[in-house]
């Protein structure tokens, strides 16, 4: 993908339809979404998206304009303009036989992951962080052969201190 | 009292001043048709549910109201999907009501169930399934709300049938209630982004006024007039924009882009300031990109963010909406003249652009002796015999762009025309509506031979209600536009736009109840148009003009405007 990763925090009516508004935005003028995350706020009347895609400056401004068009937008913010925290939880399906299963669980304790179901053959562990420690993690347990995952997508919130 | 849904829907109508509605009924509506004899709202039967949308396109456009269409479930809606996205590409308020399968029924694949919702999502302003009774009432006015405000655009309004029988005590939402926190269109101009504009006109010595739609949709097309003549400042318009400023004006340079006049284009691309005004910088203004208007400062005011900065880097941004903009700009200037004296400044370029038209005007080849009519005569004399007093539709193609060149449009709401998705089959539909607005004004619609086979089912419509509507037909027995584009860039390979086996024109107007005239030479034209139009029915004028006449100047796909075809 081309451009800048920007991570968009969109806060939404909470109706019908309105998630394949957006995706439907996206698609239908050929923006790329890299992750997308949807939930319900505090006020259940509205839910909040997070949007990860890719652009230059010029497409950037255009989603974010489109985005804030749409009837049920209440407010779009590019986060990477501000500070912010993000997160994304993966789970993880890795090889384990019992010669190498000390050392996945070594790997498992030094990035604080939690390892949430347990076979003979297989671990499944989640992991919690940040696009680096996710692919940081990806990178050390590649080698045992991961199975399957499955990822939440970024989800991120501006942070409270800003300069 | 307790009302029903189909109840509750016309007394909403009503309430939001519609007089006439254009539909189509189906068994998913019919609860409303066996209400609507008992309401004051017009109902115009149209023959395909795709003439009841451009029809409420073409009203809205005329009258500046807002439009509406009440079509059934399935086949009904899908019909109508054409006509939404021209209506939403050009942003044209109109509201459509589209009957639903029972709410139990939804998503089971019933009999006539489609997901309108879903299917017009991307061509809707915002669209609507009332799933509840409790919020059809705000629904509706949400609907007519969203339409007309901000950026206009159509609205659809999903109705299950079920819900148009439900029950419920009708309560009519107030002012406040209609408001959404998610929904707040910057209307209001910036003060000093109007005077900054002002500072910029002072210092132009060749500047342009560059007019859209959005002139004419916000009703700013007085202001915008008064404007150009005190700042003495030529203008040009986009084939939207068409009537925002008039004509026979010595400031009017004609419409700009792929088939504009040559001093236009050339006046752009010469230009050292631009005021942008409610345009949106189309691929067919533009030509290429990045040679578009090289010495120029740009200025852009929109009501829609997402027009600007879209296609050309803007140098004075403002997100307004253009009656108050061009308002307040009046006011600023009003309490400053004398202050500046605009006509010498810019006197010596207005000059040079009328030289210009002498040198290149929009002109054609007449016809030598025994040669068939030239279009381009045709449009002439509907000008010259109405005045330009006449609203003109047009279908899409060459006659379009001969209608938008060789006719002088005087003022705004007198041109209805497909702009931005080009759907051919609009036009004559869109002029029942603009007939329906105004019952005694002369509408005429410029057609071609394909285009009108596309709606042509509506004579039955235009001839049912009485409506005088006039068609005038260049017949050339071609798709011509595509024809020219296969002549000069497809080296005449004219496959499939011939069109081989044409109606008798006339017989067919004759055969629905309308009348019919056919012209084969150019003396006939005067005096068959005089005729036609002091009828007082439904006309179709069947004019046999040259084959391959081409529609110049032509800036062709990808060039700029500097690199025009002319005659």
């Amino acid at each position: 993908m081309e451009g800048k990763r920007h991570v968009l925090s969109i806060l939404v009516e909470n109706e019908p339809g309105v998630l394949s508004r957006v995706a439907g935005l996206f698609s239908g003028r050929g923006f790329n979404i890299e992750s997308l995350n949807v939930g319900p706020t505090l006020d259940r009347g509205m839910s909040i998206m997070t949007i990860t895609t890719f652009g230059d400056e010029q497409i950037i401004e255009q989603i974010v304009k489109q985005l804030r068009k749409l009837v049920t937008t209440i407010k779009v913010v590019d986060l990477t303009e501000h500070i912010s925290v993000e997160r994304e939880m993966v789970l993880l399906k890795v090889n384990a036989e019992d010669s190498r299963r000390a050392e996945i669980l070594r790997i498992v304790d030094i990035f604080r992951c939690k390892v949430v179901d347990v076979s003979p053959e297989e671990l499944t562990i989640e992991a919690t962080g940040d696009r680096g420690k996710i692919s940081a993690i990806f990178s050390m347990l590649q080698r045992f052969g991961i199975k399957e995952i499955a990822r939440t997508g970024t989800v991120a919130l501006k942070r409270s201190l800003q300069d | 009292m307790e009302l029903t849904g189909a109840q509750i829907l016309l007394e909403c109508l009503k309430r939001e001043g519609v007089d006439v509605i254009f539909g189509y009924p189906g068994g998913a509506v019919i609860d409303i048709y066996d209400e609507l004899p008992k309401h004051p709202i017009q109902h115009i039967l149209v023959r395909h549910e795709q003439g009841a949308i451009h029809a409420a396109d073409g009203y809205a456009r005329a009258s500046g109201k807002t439009g509406c269409c009440l079509v059934t479930s399935g086949p009904g809606a899908t019909n109508t999907v054409t006509g939404i996205a021209t209506a939403y590409m050009d942003s044209i308020p109109v509201v459509i009501i589209t009957g639903q399968v029972p709410t139990p029924l939804i998503g089971n694949d019933a009999f006539q169930e489609v997901d309108i919702v879903g299917i017009t999502r991307s061509c809707t302003k915002h669209n609507y399934l009332v799933k509840d009774i409790k919020d059809l009432a705000l629904t509706i006015r949400r609907a007519f709300y969203l339409a007309h405000t901000g950026r206009p655009g159509p609205v659809l309004v999903d109705l299950p049938k079920d819900i148009m029988q439900a029950k419920i005590k009708f309560v009519w939402p107030d002012d406040e209630a209609i408001k959404m926190r998610s929904y707040n269109p910057n209307i209001k101009p910036n003060k000093r982004q109007l005077q900054k504009i002002i500072e910029l006109v002072k210092k132009a010595q060749r500047p342009v006024i560059y007019a859209g739609g959005g002139v004419i949709s916000s009703n700013a097309a007085e202001d915008l007039t008064w404007l150009a003549r005190k700042l003495h400042i030529p203008v040009t318009a986009t084939l939207m924009g068409l009537g925002c400023f008039p004509a026979d004006d010595p400031l009017w340079l004609g419409m700009l882009g792929m088939h504009g006049t040559f001093t236009a284009n050339k006046a752009i691309q010469d230009s050292d300031l631009i005021l942008a005004l409610g345009a949106r910088f189309d691929d067919r203004v533009t030509g290429k990109i990045a040679e578009f208007a090289p010495k120029a400062k740009l200025v852009h005011i929109d009501i829609d963010p997402t027009s600007i900065q879209k296609n050309v880097a803007v140098h004075v941004p403002m997100v307004a909406d253009m009656g108050l903009a061009l308002a307040e700009m009046r006011a600023i200037v009003e309490s400053d003249l004398g202050a500046f004296d605009f006509v010498s400044a810019h006197e010596p370029w207005v000059k040079t652009t009328i030289d210009w038209d002498l040198e290149h005007p929009i002109k054609y080849t007449p016809p030598k002796k025994g040669e068939a009519v030239k279009p381009q005569y045709v449009v002439e004399k509907i000008y010259e015999l109405t005045k330009g007093k006449a609203i003109i539709a047009t279908e899409v193609g060459q006659n379009q762009m001969w209608a938008a060149q060789f006719y002088g449009f005087q003022a705004p709401r007198t041109f209805l025309s497909s702009g931005g998705l080009g759907t051919m089959g609009y036009g004559f539909p869109a002029a029942i509506g603009a007939q329906m607005a105004f019952p005694d004004q002369l509408v005429i619609d410029i057609a071609g031979d394909g285009s009108i086979q596309m709606n042509i089912q509506e004579l039955a419509t235009a001839v049912c209600y009485n409506l005088p509507v006039k068609i005038i037909i260049l017949n050339n027995g071609f798709l011509g536009m595509v024809r020219q584009w296969q002549e000069l860039f497809y080296k005449k390979n004219y496959c499939s736009t011939c069109m081989e086996a044409q109606p008798d024109f006339v017989k067919l107007a004759e055969a629905y109840g309308a009348a019919g005239f056919r012209v084969t030479r150019s003396r006939d034209v005067e005096k068959v148009l005089k005729e036609a139009f002091a009828i007082k029915k439904t006309v179709i004028v069947d004019v046999r003009v040259a084959q391959e006449e081409n529609v110049y100047p032509m800036v062709p796909a990808g060039k700029s405007l500097g690199e025009m075809l002319l005659v």
